[in-house]
């Protein structure tokens, strides 16, 4: 069936509402009577509570209740941890602080007044005090030892794990060279533009919760907090409004969530709490955390024989959602876009007195592909070659799909070659080369970074998740004729309003303005997943198309029975189902339109389908049909609906090659982008303005990383970086153009083909950046550089200082 | 990011704050445009008892040529200095400086006034006042003193205005014969904040030669200040690569530059050398 809508640059159906300003967040929900909660958090580390005093505070005018660690501790069950490991060490880390505090920012004590500048006042009333306690913040002094962080615990260490396949030893000893490299990867704040929220509301008479949070998983936050505070679940309706970025630190549940559930049921009032950025940057998930050390073992013709990763993680505190599975998604992906015989990971994962890490867009994947794109950089400096040369060396080549790696995965399906000839070409690479070599003997300082990435997507099977990997849809045709879609992912800016109804009006043959998509409200949808792991098309969107051939096989009876003829002689096109006769007839008339115009309909009673002589009906004509249900097939149910959950049978892998072009100023360190290409393949594209979209955020937060962010501690576990003063995300000014393309090798794992492409940007970038900074400073024997690059490093280095 | 409480009065006239400032010396503060207090207040960094917003007195924003002077009423804001047609033409370091504060929403709000008078490090209108060797007119319940930039500014967030004073008023020289300007800076790539500005001031002889010069640096320690090695380097001197050089190298004598998190004392000295050279060369390249 020819596309009308799927493939095409179709504009963004949430954009005139978040332009205008009209869509709502948490933050716009403004019900009747209700409270507002601030949180007295600790400014300490570590830290003893000895006592604490709420006297004056509750004296206040306008404050109506304190809640402290002792008045919830056997109320609100212990903050979630899906991640499950062999020995997992897991932490009883309650919604409020009770004995002792173990990280700056850690709630203590929830403050309800009857406005937010009453309450915050209210904080500062409250008197706690501490005994502090010795602090460790590095995590590999934590790994030695250092002050003991949790009392059931002798030390701070929360697993151990080594991962992969082949004989790691025999794959060193075989090859011809190793080379070794230390390599940092430092923690950032995901910094959603809206930061967290909840709005809680309990009716007690129904004994209804609802909950509005700013979550990229509603469903799976329902089933926690309603475990958490002792709700039955169906009576927990979780609403996600408009929310504005998550980038991983909302797929999670907090603290808050529950706490806000609970309070709203203990004063049977609305009760909200809108995080400040300052609470964002304290005490919402930070993302990677990992310090270690690549070996890599290779021939002299630049074979990988096999790769070894030790590391670090830095969870933090106590475990969120996710925190101890995202080092072993790293190891997952460390086989990068290579055959690479034998590799092993070794994990040490420890406590530190930290805000827990996450899922962070990419979520240890970005870190698996530095790791490697930095150690094929490393390959090819050792055996000065080209490095690109040393990646197409070793790539698969696309009839080897599914490829296996030695992490354990099977690939799907890829060209990397195919990837990086477009990229090289775009770029003009051999001319980028020459340019270069002019530059540096003019004394410029020009560097050129690749990275020919490869990314885990599409999460995923049920068998590799903690909680369910499928998502779930619903699409019915209303008696009016307009389609609607249930999506169980939760999109907070992916464009899936757009996607998914660019995906049914094609399926279905109507007007793309003719469905809506709706998400985001347990009372509403279906159980659902969530949005993560760029998963909602490829599984979302799959459970959708699906969902829709289930709906047109009945449609297709009902058809038959009202054209009174088999259903073999009916055609579908353009919305219309017509008797092969009439088909050529009925071709090419585009899309169907409702039987029941809106603004016209008079009457309560709606107008029955008229059949009588007529060779096509359009599928709304069958939705109306359906729903009067007069004169139905036999054993037919009424109504024109479908529910499909999709189980993927493997993760999809996307991938590319990004091509980073710098100067340094070679007085003052500064770094400039000259250009920066990318040819990015998510498999089969629904719509390539909102893969552009996700892969211009994504670079972005790349710059963000390479060059600019770092959440820092300073020794006393003080949060240094707690502004946006003073922690840098980059801004337009820091940005370049984008030159980007794309190749198209569809996915076998789902019938659209898609493979995702939310991370794709974050993960394929940072590396191309870093070794385009590293490249243009190879004059001065530099081999790697940590994150972020910060100019005053570069002036030491060129300046011998 | 919600402040301690406080009162709010929005007087109509310049009397008026006057009056009840000096209701409350200790505890009033004045506010313009609100882009240094406000976030301070948020951060209950500074929690004033009393906000006197003074941006609503239409007698306070104003560019005027008179005589030989540039005025500049306090709560001009940093978007109408940077595209004044007027100061473009007689003054156009003023707009170059303004150009590189914040952003739109920033320039649109915050004032010139409010920038000088709260003396952050890193502001940058501190270091076009002293290169262009401002006065500033404080009026107070004693009536109105003049003050030289060059004295204006005394420590970190500190100034000469004293209790009760309001920054009225910016006046600058008009610059005469021929002359070029030039503001380089390094922003913070968070706060966008000056780590390292450079703002000079270069009036040139009829053979080329430098006339005298005025050079401003800001970020780089505890308060701006007037690089007058640099100045009197350049004075009098045939401009090419060495003299500007050599005048450059003198930007932080007798500095204490501050290292923070992004950049240390002698990163931040190093780029003031390198901004001096540049700015200078600038100046040269654009003078009329």
């Amino acid at each position: 069936m020819p596309n009308k809508y799927v493939g095409q640059r179709v504009k963004r159906t949430e954009d005139p509402r978040l332009i205008k300003g009209l869509a709502h967040y948490v933050d716009d929900i403004n019900l009747p009577g209700t409270l507002h909660v601030a949180f007295v958090r600790s400014m300490y580390a570590h830290a003893k509570i000895t006592g604490i005093d709420t006297s004056v505070a509750l004296s206040t005018p306008g404050v109506l209740a304190i809640y402290t660690g002792a008045d919830v501790a056997d109320k609100i069950g212990p903050v979630p941890c899906a991640g499950a490991l062999p020995d997992l060490k897991v932490p009883d880390h309650r919604v409020l602080a009770k004995d002792k505090v173990y990280f700056m920012g850690h709630p203590i004590a929830a403050v309800v007044a009857t406005d937010r500048y009453i309450a915050r006042d209210a904080c500062e009333l409250v008197m706690v005090d501490y005994e502090e306690l010795p602090v460790v913040t590095d995590v590999e002094e934590a790994a030695k030892g250092g002050p003991v962080i949790h009392d059931a615990w002798t030390d701070n260490i929360a697993y151990r794990l080594t991962s992969g396949e082949g004989d790691i030893d025999a794959a060193f000893s075989a090859a011809d060279r190793v080379v070794k490299q230390r390599v940092l990867h430092q923690r950032l704040a995901p910094i959603a533009m809206e930061p967290r929220g909840v709005l809680g509301r309990y009716f007690p008479g129904e004994e209804e919760l609802t909950l509005w949070s700013s979550t990229q998983i509603p469903h799976l936050m329902r089933t926690q907090v309603a475990l958490m505070i002792g709700i039955p679940e169906n009576k927990l309706r979780v609403i996600t409004p408009e929310v504005g970025g998550g980038f991983g630190s909302k797929l999670n549940v907090y603290a808050e969530e529950a706490l806000l559930g609970w309070i709203s049921m203990q004063l049977a009032k609305p009760v909200k709490w809108i995080e400040t950025r300052r609470e964002n940057i304290q005490a919402t998930i930070h993302g990677r955390g990992q310090i270690g050390e690549v070996e890599i073992a290779f021939k002299n013709d630049g074979t990988i024989n096999g790769l070894r990763y030790s590391v670090f993680a830095d969870l933090g505190a106590y475990h969120q959602l996710l925190t101890p599975a995202i080092p072993t998604l790293t190891g997952l992906m460390l086989s990068g876009a290579y055959k690479i015989p034998a590799i092993q990971m070794n994990i040490t994962a420890c406590f530190t007195n930290k805000m827990a890490t996450d899922a962070y867009r990419g979520a240890g994947r970005p870190e698996a592909t530095y790791i490697v794109e930095r150690a094929l950089d490393l390959v090819a400096q050792d055996l000065g070659v080209d490095p690109a040369e040393v990646r197409r060396k070793n790539f698969p080549a696309p009839s080897e799909f599914p490829f296996h790696t030695a992490t354990g995965l099977d690939y799907d399906s890829g060209d990397y070659e195919g990837a990086l000839d477009k990229a090289q070409q775009m770029a003009g690479y051999a001319k980028l080369r020459e340019d270069q070599k002019r530059a540096r003997e003019e004394g410029r300082l020009i560097g050129i970074g690749i990275s020919t990435y490869v990314e885990i997507c599409a999460l995923g099977p049920s068998q590799a998740m903690p909680a369910g990997g499928w998502e779930s849809a619903t699409v019915r045709i209303e008696p009016t004729g307009k389609v609607t879609v249930l999506t169980g992912a939760s999109p907070h800016g992916q464009g899936q309003e757009t996607s998914f109804a660019q995906i049914a009006a094609d399926e279905l043959g109507v007007n793309i303005n003719d469905v809506t998509v709706i998400h985001g409200d347990t009372g509403v949808v279906q159980y659902g997943i969530g949005t993560f792991g760029s998963r909602a098309t490829a599984v979302g969107g799959t459970a959708v198309f699906v969902a829709i051939q289930k709906l047109k096989e009945k449609a297709d009876k009902i058809a038959a029975h009202m054209l009174k003829a088999d259903a073999s002689r009916l055609s579908f096109e353009g919305g219309k189902y017509s008797l092969q006769q009439a088909a050529a007839a009925a071709a090419g008339t585009g899309v169907s339109e409702p039987v029941v115009p809106v603004a016209e309909a008079p009457a309560a009673a709606l107008p029955e389908p008229q059949t009588e002589g007529r060779s096509s009906l359009t599928i709304q004509e069958i939705a109306l049909a359906a729903h009067i249900a007069k004169d139905l097939p036999p054993d037919t149910e009424p109504g024109l609906s479908a529910t499909y959950f999709f189980e993927p049978k493997n993760f999809t892998f996307p991938f590319g090659t990004h091509i980073a072009v710098v100067e340094v100023d070679r007085e003052t360190g500064d770094i400039e982008f000259l250009r920066y290409v990318a040819v990015d393949d998510c498999g089969r594209v629904i719509n390539p303005l909102l893969v552009d979209g996700q892969v211009h955020g994504g670079i972005v937060q790349s710059i963000g990383q390479a060059l600019y962010e770092e959440v820092v501690y300073n020794e006393d576990g003080q949060l240094v970086t707690g502004t946006l003063m003073d922690y840098a995300i980059p801004r337009a000014s820091h940005i370049p153009n984008f030159e980007l393309d794309r190749t198209e090798t569809p996915t076998p794992v789902n019938p659209l083909g898609v493979k995702g492409v939310g991370e794709a940007g974050t993960i394929g970038a940072t590396p191309a950046i870093v070794g385009a900074v590293v490249d243009a400073l190879a004059p001065f024997g530099v081999k790697h550089l940590d994150m972020p690059i910060k100019p005053e490093n570069v002036w030491r280095i060129i300046n011998g200082h | 990011m919600i402040p301690a409480q406080f009162d709010y009065q929005a007087p109509a006239t310049l009397e008026e704050a006057v009056s009840l400032l000096a209701g409350d010396p200790d505890g009033a503060r004045v506010l313009a445009g609100g882009h240094s207090l406000i976030p301070a207040m948020k951060l209950r960094l500074a929690q004033p008892q009393l906000l006197v917003d003074i941006a609503r007195i239409k007698s306070l924003a104003y560019i005027r040529e008179e005589g030989d002077q540039i005025l500049i009423g306090a709560t001009t804001t940093h978007y109408q200095l940077e595209s004044s047609d007027l100061l473009k033409q007689i003054c156009p370091l003023l707009p170059a400086c303004a150009g590189n504060i914040g952003d739109v929403q920033v320039r649109n709000k915050g004032t010139i006034g409010g920038s000088l008078a709260h003396s952050d490090p890193a502001g940058d209108w501190p270091a076009a006042a002293l290169a262009l060797g401002a006065e500033l007119a404080l009026t107070g319940p004693n009536g109105e003193r003049a003050v030289k930039a060059d004295s204006f500014f005394i420590d970190l967030l500190t100034t000469d205005i004293q209790p009760g004073e309001i920054l009225r008023e910016i006046r600058f020289k008009k610059p005469s014969g021929r002359f070029g300007h030039a503001y380089q800076k390094v922003p913070h790539p968070a706060s966008g904040y000056a780590v390292v500005g450079v703002a000079v001031h270069l009036g040139l002889n009829a053979d080329g030669s430098c006339s005298s010069a005025g050079v401003g640096v800001t970020g780089v320690s505890t308060k701006a200040f007037r690089a007058q090695g640099v100045e009197s380097a350049l004075a009098g001197v045939t401009l090419d690569d060495q003299t500007i050089a050599a005048a450059a190298a003198r930007v932080c004598d007798n500095i204490n530059a501050t290292t923070d998190l992004y950049a240390s004392g002698d990163y931040r000295r190093h780029l003031a050398e390198v901004h001096t050279r540049r700015a200078i060369k600038s100046a040269l390249a654009n003078a009329k």
